[in-house]
């Protein structure tokens, strides 16, 4: 119990954010047509990409010799980016077609 | 100073992602709403790149960075420009993976920066750890690589590189693996062993192997859930890296994706009426053999020549084109189009009916006929267009099986039972296009195939549209 309540004093902002994020992720998307679902999933695909910030920390702190995290880093941000750049460019395709009728 | 600038990315970026997936709902704003939040993205990447600093330590090995930022982007871009339509659903699937395993790889390597001044002799070392983010390591290493080989075999098995796959008692074994890596996980945090390292390995191949496993019985049908259900461990895998590394950005994005993602994933199921431990647990195949075996009522069916279809549907005043994988797995969008504007100009009234789930994600059909130039105003969305079919002269249903299926709504053992369908029995004919008398994804007779109002044109999507599109012309 204790444990539980230091890890929550410790982390508060960060728990603040969590909850407030999951009310606010579930109220825009509550009222969107079917059509938007395949772009939506991919547009979400794209923003979780984010993650290759964790990455770029990871490459940049690695020391000279520290072969292990220069190569794991280096993999995570080329997998990162092939994730952003992807996701952005492939939902700007399909979202380019519904466009073009109006 | 600089690092009072880097907040002010984060927080520019945090609000962009929000802002964005706002806009992304809306079909007048979608565009632009991606946009906005790619613009958020690259502030919040090239300003760590300048402006991160720990403990006034800038970042270095730029070289390495702009190497890695430079190959995924080639890639990356030239994947997503050169990708099929048809092929969208795998492509999304292939870069969540990629997500999930740079959220694991992060988690590896600041779990060796944890460890690697470990020395045997000490033996208080790893009691000396911080709980708080080993837990937060784990988590990014279970989910981002649960994430990753799911991501993987769900983009093979929609590739057609991998075919369905299960064992008896599998989701015994599935839930005895996600078990042991949670247990393990926690045994490693309470008990803080000695073999930490060797566990935390351990721990790594369990999650691997669980979302294999997890993904290999699933039918086709029910891809589109899992991608959106990992697409959502994704964005939760990224949160841990944002809470690893105290940073809004990645706690915002993740969190939000994770959420939405959820919620998308659940509104996926109730367009096929079903819940997501039905689509987790009731492994679709399994039960449909059964089922179908057992309620598959097989009749006469009578097959239409490619002729009689060409006067059928030139001399009626109503059709409405039902398309379904088939035509997208044929690449016959276009055909489709053409076919289409012919009977509009012979004075035919021609429209779309779209069942939410109907390709393999949903939305996928309006996205392949979009690229096709099928005007919107002629794809009518399920409920708008069943209360038409009675008037309906006739229908032709090109590779779409499940989402046509009276089963549905008549035989509660059938698998699919409850699912909303379109009611295309109720028009006066209907022609069929399928490949063969094979069942669909979900491995169900249909019965609509064996109704007297039913006729057969069997073959490929595109040839048969094609060859009907020169009958008509010859009339």
């Amino acid at each position: 119990m204790e444990l539980i309540q230091q890890f929550i004093t410790h982390n508060q902002q960060m728990i603040y954010i969590v909850i407030l994020m999951i009310f606010v992720g579930i109220e825009i998307i509550g009222r969107v047509p079917s059509v938007l679902h395949t772009p939506l999933m991919s547009g979400a695909n794209a923003i979780h990409g984010v993650v290759i910030i964790g990455a770029i920390i990871v490459m940049g702190k690695a020391g000279p010799t520290d072969y292990n995290a220069l190569i794991l880093g280096f993999l995570a941000v080329i997998l990162g980016t092939l994730n952003v750049v992807g996701g952005f460019v492939v939902t700007d395709r399909m979202l380019e077609m519904f466009n073009k009728k109006k | 100073m600089e690092y009072s600038l880097l907040t002010m990315c984060y927080l520019i970026a945090s609000i962009t992602f929000i802002l964005g997936l706002k806009m992304l709902s809306n079909p007048a704003s979608a565009r632009k709403g991606n946009q906005i939040a790619a613009i958020g993205m690259a502030i919040a990447i090239f300003g760590t790149i300048f402006l991160y600093e720990d403990e006034s330590i800038k970042l270095g090995n730029y070289l390495w960075i702009f190497g890695g930022i430079a190959i995924g982007t080639i890639i990356g871009a030239l994947a997503a420009k050169k990708v099929k339509m048809t092929d969208m659903p795998q492509m999304v699937s292939l870069f969540n993976g990629m997500g999930g395993a740079c959220a694991a790889l992060i988690s590896i390597v600041e779990f060796n920066h944890l460890v690697h001044a470990y020395n045997p002799t000490d033996y208080s070392f790893f009691s000396n750890i911080n709980g708080t983010n080993l837990l937060i390591i784990m988590a990014g290493l279970i989910i981002g690589s649960v994430s990753f080989t799911g991501s993987m075999i769900a983009w093979a098995k929609l590739d057609g590189r991998l075919q369905d796959y299960s064992f008896k008692g599998q989701h015994i074994v599935n839930i005895l693996l996600l078990f042991a890596a949670i247990g393990l996980s926690a045994f490693v945090l309470l008990a803080r062993p000695e073999e930490t390292v060797l566990y935390f390995y351990i721990i790594l191949s369990l999650s691997a192997i669980y979302g294999i496993l997890f993904v290999m019985p699933i039918g086709g049908a029910d891809m589109p859930v899992v991608i959106s259900l990992l697409n959502s461990f994704t964005g939760v895998a990224a949160a841990c890296g944002g809470f690893l590394y105290d940073n809004k950005a990645m706690m915002t994005g993740g969190i939000l994706v994770g959420a939405a993602g959820t919620l998308l994933t659940i509104l996926m199921c109730k367009a096929m009426n079903r819940s997501l431990t039905n689509v987790l647990i009731g492994s679709f195949g399994g039960n449909a053999a059964s089922g179908g075996g057992a309620g598959g009522a097989q009749g006469q069916y009578k097959e239409i020549s490619l002729s009689d279809s060409a006067v059928l549907m030139t001399y009626s005043s109503k059709v409405v084109i039902v398309p379904g994988y088939g035509l997208a797995v044929a690449q016959a969008q276009h055909a489709c189009h053409e076919l289409e504007k012919l009977l509009t100009e012979k004075g035919v009234q021609v429209t779309y009916a779209i069942h939410p789930v109907a390709g393999r994600m949903p939305g996928h059909m309006n996205v392949l006929l979009a690229e096709a130039d099928v005007s919107y105003e002629k794809l009518k969305e399920m409920e708008e267009i069943n209360d038409e079919f009675p008037s309906v002269d006739a229908v032709l249903v090109l590779g779409a099986n499940d989402v046509v299926n009276p089963a549905a709504k008549t035989d509660p053992t059938s698998p699919i039972y409850g699912m909303p369908i379109l009611d295309v029995e109720l028009a006066k004919h209907v022609i069929v296009n399928k490949r063969s008398m094979k069942p669909g994804y979900a491995g169900i007779e249909n019965d609509l195939f064996f109704r007297p109002k039913t006729s057969m044109l069997f073959g490929d999507s595109k040839k048969v549209i094609q060859d009907l599109i020169a009958e008509i012309k010859n009339l």
